[in-house]
């Protein structure tokens, strides 16, 4: 019987959601290792895979301390992002005249490549960790509003005067019926919010800062140490993944009703 | 008046499902409409919806409006219920004249509205939430609305696991749960299919006449009109005005068969001919 249940778990195991792209990457990484033997690429342009393992190995201290002041501005960045691109969302949602005046500089402002102006600032703020959560923010920022302004508007005008021919308020209606009706397309901003926030983070880190990721790319480009680059890389992936698995988790918290979630919800009933 | 404009002479409910106390005939005028028009405002100028209406609806009665497509019935059923304000005329509801939403409608619209993220129970109690009345205190009676309606059992649902038809019961109690004087029906049955639609008239009908409310509901389809009604009112095309208003004979309670009965043929005929004879003038 317990024999039984093990196979089962095995099984089980090996058709989890996270093994196959696990198992892809590990193809990945065969692949990888294999072009460079068959082809000869010298190491100095593109590393062995086993040299990128061992500067993990031998760095990670190093490598983990430089990841904290990433992640934070990462975080910082992102959180000013939700916060701004929310509340944003609701003026443009809210009023036509804020829509007219905001939303075609908004979307002007985003045609400006953050990496010209990420130089600034530092003029402006100096070499710390500021620079770094502006330009994340900046990132970050822009698709949280266009979901959420989608969100906001996307609800059924017929909803919102059944609520209101109920005697509700303003903040009652748009508490009870609004807020909860744009919460899937907020989330879906705040997924891709997140990714961005990291690539801010990172270009604040190039233009402008002696820790972080960023600069470990930056410095070693710089001496042409490509494992310790490629192995910055893997943790920025590993960053952006671990960021976006979190958001998806409160996702999952915060709208269980959701069609995206259907599925676990009959499992659960 | 006719006889058949008062329904509530008949076959009595028994007391325990009367969920409102009797009504006395005096205190309760109903709805009362007087030069009552709409006109929006665009860019292309003024576009009229509703030329001025005179007309009242009585307590506990079941008043339907018929007409085409874009006659203004959708704007009517706002202003009554106070979303909209009329161009000019005034409208009166219980005596009391409306300016803004007084919370003593109940309304269903075509599409059941029910809030994804609320279960059944919490989408029935959506108006003491938003009247910010006790809760507790309207649980018993949505519970009952939920049983009159045969949703029992379902409560804990979210919305998406019930039938369509059953979640336009819903949305019928959610309208009834604050025990409103009037119940505003917007094409309660225009998105379900022809035979969950006619179970659905007859369950209308019943919760009508065990809850005494006065309903005033639109539709597209005379033979339902002519089979709820005690009174049909005929709208022309935009801008809308009223063609005519006609009795219904047929006594109650009414079951299916009765759109077999000649006089309700008859009258379904009368009807259908307002929108012939207006088609061939265009």
């Amino acid at each position: 019987m317990a024999e039984f249940s093990g196979q089962g778990g095995l099984s089980r195991a090996l058709n989890a959601a996270w093994v196959r792209p696990f198992l892809f990457l590990i193809f990945i990484v065969i692949v990888w290792d294999l072009t460079i033997r068959l082809f000869k690429i010298p190491p100095y342009q593109i590393p062995a895979p086993a040299d990128v393992v061992a500067v993990l190995w031998h760095d990670w201290p190093e490598l983990l301390r430089q990841t904290w002041p990433t992640t934070y501005a990462t975080i910082c960045g992102f959180l000013l992002s939700a916060v701004f691109g929310i509340v944003v969302a609701m003026l443009i949602a809210g009023s036509k005249t804020v829509e007219s005046y905001i939303y075609p500089l908004l979307v002007f402002s985003q045609s400006v490549p953050k990496v010209a102006i990420a130089p600034l600032f530092v003029v402006w703020f100096g070499f710390g960790i500021i620079p770094k959560v502006i330009a994340a923010f900046l990132l970050g920022f822009f698709p949280v509003v266009v979901s959420a302004v989608q969100g906001f508007k996307s609800v059924d005008p017929d909803m919102v005067d059944l609520a209101r021919a109920m005697q509700g308020s303003r903040f009652h209606v748009f508490r009870a019926v609004n807020l909860p009706h744009a919460m899937p397309a907020i989330f879906s901003g705040l997924k891709v919010s997140v990714t961005l926030a990291v690539v801010g983070a990172v270009v604040g880190e190039f233009v402008g800062s002696n820790s972080g990721i960023g600069y470990v790319l930056q410095r070693s480009i710089g001496t042409f140490d490509l494992p310790t680059m490629f192995a910055a890389l893997v943790i920025l992936a590993l960053l952006g993944v671990v960021l976006f698995w979190i958001v998806d988790r409160i996702e999952r918290l915060v709208i269980p009703w959701h069609v995206s979630q259907r599925e676990e919800l009959l499992f659960a009933a | 008046m006719n006889a058949a404009t008062k329904p509530t002479g008949l076959d009595q409910p028994a007391a325990h499902l009367r969920l409102v106390p009797e009504c006395a005939d005096a205190g309760s005028p109903g709805i009362q409409l007087s030069g009552v028009s709409k006109t929006y405002r665009s860019r292309d100028g003024d576009v009229p919806s509703l030329r001025p209406l005179d007309f009242h609806i009585n307590a506990s009665e079941f008043f339907v409006v018929v007409g085409p497509s874009g006659c203004g019935k959708s704007t009517l059923l706002k202003m009554i219920s106070g979303l909209l304000a009329p161009s000019t005329g005034e409208i009166f509801v219980e005596g009391e004249q409306v300016t803004a939403p007084s919370g003593n409608v109940g309304i269903v619209f075509q599409n059941s509205l029910l809030l994804p993220w609320r279960n059944i129970l919490n989408n029935v109690l959506l108006p003491i939430d938003m009247k910010r009345l006790p809760r507790d205190q309207y649980l018993p009676r949505a519970m009952a609305l939920l049983k009159l309606v045969g949703l029992e059992g379902f409560e804990k649902k979210l919305p998406w696991q019930l039938s369509g038809g059953m979640q336009q019961r819903a949305s019928i109690c959610r309208a009834l749960v604050h025990d409103p004087k009037i119940m505003l029906m917007d094409e309660p049955f225009g998105a379900l299919d022809a035979m969950t639609r006619e179970r659905m008239n007859v369950e209308l009908m019943r919760i009508q006449r065990e809850t005494g409310k006065t309903v005033l509901l639109i539709t597209h389809s005379i033979p339902e009109a002519v089979f709820l009604a005690d009174r049909v009112l005929v709208m022309t095309e935009r801008p809308g005005a009223i063609a005519a208003i006609y009795d219904v004979p047929l006594p109650r309670p009414r079951s299916l068969d009765v759109m077999a009965e000649p006089a309700f043929t008859e009258l379904v005929q009368r009807i259908r001919k307002h929108f012939f004879s207006q088609s061939a003038l265009d």
